[in-house]
């Protein structure tokens, strides 16, 4: 059914699309670093060079009952549940910050166990729900 | 089904089929409204601000199936030679860009009260710029090629390069760290969205979805007439 134009035509697109393809997944293959937004506190273990003068960005969640402020500056531990990090902050957090909860902190390292952020970041997770639900959830948990 | 959308069956596309579609349109968008601004609860942790996911998460929807229709028509229209498939592609690309502007505007308010920033350039947001310049790419090429053949065949690449994007921008999520939060809804697991908001949620989305077709049949029916008259010219 399909004529010998066709097929070849078929034949070439699919190539075409394939090397794209493979293209485009080199490229973000490579810039991996550069795609990710930031990095959790095992990969920060885990990495051999760190350049600890460059901007970077460590991402968790803010590890419960680490939260201690004094004036502006505020002091928390973020954690992927298996390595922590300390991050201090000097500055207003967002509304959405809290114990227990995702967030992002951009600044740089000073060791692999302590981060020095000039930027804090809320990050939320995928669940939506009305406040007397969660209430319930948490109750039932307890 | 594929039948109804050949050109001389579009022509006949009569007002009351448009105007029945306005109508079921106004009901379903303002029986969403009410529900997603004044029914639907406030959310555990982000309170009102939630209320902007009623409509950015179907616009962002919408941007990417059109988008993805329109690179799927392109393959067709460059394999087969199929002239319709362009004028369908050609059609949807506005209704695309515009959801793509609303998705990406939005989600800038969004960012703003949950995250604390108004853009940060992480894989989803980045990917879905991306998308946004490839409408633009697409729709620019029409505009400015006068020529229809060389017209349909750039766009039609541009469009089948920019499908390779929506994978990417689907996915972003879950291959790499994003400040953007993973999909509340997927195929595989029950949805992580409490059903007081799902339920919205979902109408908004009937309610972008009935847009997209009246603008869409429109469009087309304005495509072909355009296309047809093109063609007489070139006779004389």
């Amino acid at each position: 059914m399909l004529t010998k134009k066709v097929k070849s035509r078929i034949f070439f697109l699919s190539a075409l699309v394939i090397l794209a393809a493979v293209v485009i997944f080199v490229i973000l293959r490579s810039l991996e670093e550069n795609v990710v937004y930031f990095f959790s506190p095992t990969e920060i273990y885990n990495k051999a060079n760190i350049s600890f003068d460059k901007k970077i960005r460590i991402g968790g969640l803010v590890k419960k009952n680490s939260v201690s402020k004094k004036d502006t500056s505020i002091n928390f531990i973020i954690t992927d549940l298996k390595k922590e990090i300390v991050v201090s902050y000097n500055g207003i957090v967002p509304n959405l910050f809290s114990e227990g909860k995702g967030v992002v902190a951009e600044g740089k390292l000073k060791d692999k166990k302590y981060f020095i952020a000039d930027k804090i970041l809320a990050k939320h997770d995928e669940n939506y729900m009305p406040p007397e639900v969660s209430e319930a959830l948490e109750k039932s948990n307890n | 089904m594929l039948k109804n959308f050949f050109p001389n069956k579009i022509l006949s596309l009569s007002n009351t089929i448009i105007n029945s579609l306005i109508l079921l349109l106004i009901i379903v968008v303002i029986i969403g409204l009410i529900y997603s601004l004044l029914i639907s609860p406030p959310d555990y942790i982000q309170g009102d601000s939630v209320r902007i996911m009623y409509v950015h998460v179907p616009s962002s929807f919408m941007a990417l199936g059109c988008f993805g229709f329109i690179g799927l028509a392109s393959i067709c229209n460059l394999i087969f030679k199929i002239k319709f498939m362009s004028l369908l592609a050609k059609s949807l690309a506005p209704i695309g860009f515009i959801f793509a502007l609303i998705s990406i505007v939005t989600g800038s308010f969004w960012g703003k009260p949950t995250w604390g920033v108004w853009w940060v350039w992480d894989a989803r947001l980045t990917s879905m710029t991306i998308l946004l310049f490839f409408y633009i790419a697409y729709i620019l090429t029409w505009k400015m090629l006068n020529n229809f053949d060389k017209a349909n065949n750039i766009s039609s690449i541009i469009g089948i390069v920019g499908l390779l994007n929506i994978p990417v921008i689907k996915y972003s999520v879950d291959w790499w760290n994003t400040l953007h939060q993973p999909s509340s809804i997927t195929l595989t697991s029950a949805p992580t969205i409490h059903y007081s908001m799902l339920v919205p949620l979902v109408v908004m989305f009937f309610g972008m979805l009935i847009y997209t077709l009246i603008i869409f049949l429109m469009r087309y029916k304005t495509e072909v007439i355009k296309f047809k008259i093109e063609k007489k010219k070139n006779y004389k």
